[in-house]
């Protein structure tokens, strides 16, 4: 995987003690498939944590699991406070606090990219549609690309659809991103713009659990990498000791064939 | 500017009979001349038969007595009106049907297409068994079933189905009280047209305070209360200024109320029915063209199930199920012409049949016929393209 250079952060990123989010003993699985077994995590607040690993080896399915995208069949996932149970009370609650980025944008194609930011606060926040279009404006300006604003998401490119994806999310400001691959559909000039936006989130303190194959991305802003592997959580370190002195096998294997080439 | 320099350093213009200008062109004339002289021939032939044979062709016809009944007819009509105001009853009673056929249609196909995609087994498999088999069984054989198989076994008018003593069932059709308006009436009337006017500004109001404060109202309770409320409290005032035309059996057969007869409720049951599995299937396929990462995205932003589906699914359905849609609204419309196979006075049976037969206007009759449906068939396709357009997604 080529890499790419990414600005360094600027700002001293500060991570604290609060819990944003506790997994306990997660297993799940799909049918007979058993995708997670047992994940124990805890991200703290500020935390930027890096997932990666082969493919089919559960990183998205262990963030989804987080906004009930997916369910869990054992164990417990408590965000901010608040248990992640069948209670679609609960559910709604963490999904208002927890932003989702995926690999396919999943824009609104029938709403104009203004239309896309505000549906969410005007229909949960409740927020006046003026409020709202501010707030997607500011966000727009923040992903710079604030004069697409009337187009509609099939009129930009691929990057300026995951920007605005990006911005979407924050719209409803949340205390959590999650980033589902948010590069792996894009073209190699089109990453960087992304990567741009998510290191400045980074540096203002937002709490990240991001899946990638983006090494520079990993080593520049993640407190934490994460190596799974078959549904396990193989090995978790800071990224100058992962990347140089991986203790497992199985992550040795995969660095040096995702950085060989 | 430079067409000069350009028209030189073209490659030089092949022959004219191998230019595929010309050569379309050539060939379009060439069938246009022959569509013409065709034309010309079957007119000329048509009028030189009708002469020898003695039929007046043009459209006088019309303008003489009619002199026969018809069952049902929505307008004044009787033995001594002309045939162009049966064609007008036919006419009537044809879009009465389709439209009734299109309501229902699209409202039980809509309900049964969700429904075939519930999470609950025993709704989504009783909408499959309904879709697989009403849709595989001949619409005519249908219409018989409801009419010869159920609708005319009903008692005879003398062993009538009675609810509160004023609403009869039996094998000549369901009786009803009419209510017949007196002096005042006017006032609920225009009560009912305040009652619309005050709830489309309302809507207005809500939609704008939801911008502004964000905050929802429920505009369809109030809506609601408003178009019962208005109108009673203006009956009250009027003093109830409306009485009942009771229907009353007298010798063999139901006199005064209102009368749905039997032919007209089998035709629309089963256009409905038969042409509803139609909708179920576009719109559940409708529902199904929509990514699931459209519903993940909008519930990962914490928006609730019922406004990702207003908001998020059914805009981007609507874009493939409405081109189907209005076939399936042009097919009940034109199939509401098997009417004429129970004897429903649709525009088919009642000018295309009694008053061609009666006058032998065979050519006049069919060409109105069919310019009629042609019509109807064209306002429907305007109306669902522009509605089509209005939902057509914009890309690049």
């Amino acid at each position: 995987m080529s890499e790419i250079a990414i600005q360094a952060p600027t700002k001293e990123m500060t991570v604290t003690d609060d819990v944003m989010i506790n997994m306990i003993g997660v297993h799940k699985w799909y049918g007979e498939f058993h995708v997670l077994k047992d994940i124990n995590l805890t991200v703290h607040k500020g935390e930027r944590i890096v997932i990666c690993g082969p493919s089919g080896s559960g990183k998205s399915t262990m963030i989804r699991c987080i906004n009930r995208l997916e369910e869990h069949q054992q164990g417990q996932i408590i965000v901010e406070g608040t248990e992640l149970t069948g209670d679609l009370k609960h559910v709604e609650q963490i999904r208002k606090e927890v932003g989702m980025v995926f690999q396919h944008f999943n824009l609104f194609p029938h709403l104009s990219i203004l239309d896309n930011l505000t549906l969410a606060p005007i229909w949960v926040r409740k927020m006046p549609k003026k409020e709202a279009e501010e707030v997607a404006m500011n966000l727009l300006e923040r992903v710079k690309i604030p004069e697409q604003a009337k187009k509609y998401p099939g009129q930009l490119s691929g990057g300026q659809q995951q920007r605005v994806a990006i911005a979407r999310s924050l719209c409803m400001n949340p205390k959590v991103m999650l980033f589902d691959e948010p590069t792996s559909a894009l073209d190699p000039e089109m990453i960087k713009e992304v990567l741009d936006v998510m290191v400045e989130l980074a540096e203002e303190g937002m709490t990240m659990m991001c899946v990638t194959h983006e090494m520079g991305f990993a080593k520049t802003v993640a407190n934490r990498v994460i190596f799974m592997d078959e549904g396990q959580i193989i090995e978790e370190n800071e990224p100058n000791e992962f990347f140089n002195n991986p203790q497992n096998d199985r992550t040795k294997l995969f660095l040096s064939q995702i950085l060989s080439h | 500017m430079a067409q000069g320099v350009s028209n030189s350093n073209r490659p030089a213009k092949p022959p004219i009979w191998n230019d595929p200008v010309y050569r379309a062109l050539f060939f379009q004339f060439l069938v246009l001349g022959g569509v013409i002289a065709l034309g010309a021939y079957l007119i000329s032939n048509t009028l030189d038969n009708l002469a020898r044979q003695g039929i007046a062709s043009g459209f006088g016809f019309l303008d003489t007595t009619a002199g026969f009944s018809i069952l049902m007819s929505l307008i004044d009509y009787s033995e001594e009106n002309t045939y162009g105001r049966a064609f007008f009853v036919g006419l009537f009673n044809t879009l009465l049907v389709a439209g009734i056929g299109i309501f229902f249609a699209t409202i039980f196909g809509f309900l049964v297409g969700v429904a075939r995609l519930s999470s609950n087994w025993l709704l989504a498999k009783m909408a499959t068994v309904y879709i697989e088999t009403l849709r595989n069984i001949p619409l005519l054989l249908q219409i018989f079933f409801w009419y010869f198989g159920v609708l005319r076994n009903l008692p005879a008018p003398r062993d009538s189905a009675m609810v509160m003593e004023s609403f009869f069932l039996n094998n000549r059709g369901l009786y009803s009280p009419r209510p017949v308006f007196e002096d005042g009436f006017a006032l609920i009337s225009w009560a009912f047209v305040a009652a619309i006017v005050i709830i489309i500004f309302m809507a207005k109001w809500a939609h704008k305070r939801q911008e502004k404060t964000g905050q929802q109202f429920h505009t369809v309770y109030a809506s609601i209360g408003i178009i019962i409320g208005l109108p009673s409290i203006a009956a009250v005032i009027a003093g109830f200024p409306m009485s009942w035309n009771y229907p009353e059996l007298t010798g063999f057969n139901f006199t005064g109320g209102i009368v749905v007869i039997p032919e007209l409720v089998s035709l629309a049951l089963a256009l409905s029915l038969y042409t509803a599995t139609f909708i179920a299937e576009i719109v559940r396929s409708g529902i199904m063209a929509v990514s699931h990462g459209q519903t993940e995205a909008s519930y990962a932003l914490g928006i609730k199930p019922g406004v990702t589906l207003r908001k998020v699914v059914i805009p981007q359905a609507l874009r493939v199920i409405i081109p189907p849609l209005t076939s399936q609204y042009l097919n009940l419309t034109k199939n509401s012409s098997l009417a004429a196979a129970i004897a429903y006075p649709d525009l088919v049976l009642v000018f295309g049949g009694i008053v061609l037969n009666q006058t032998g206007q065979a050519i006049e009759v069919l060409s109105i016929t069919m310019a009629v449906y042609l019509t109807i068939s064209l306002l429907i396709s305007a109306f669902m393209n522009w509605y089509n357009n209005k939902m057509a997604l914009v890309e690049r």
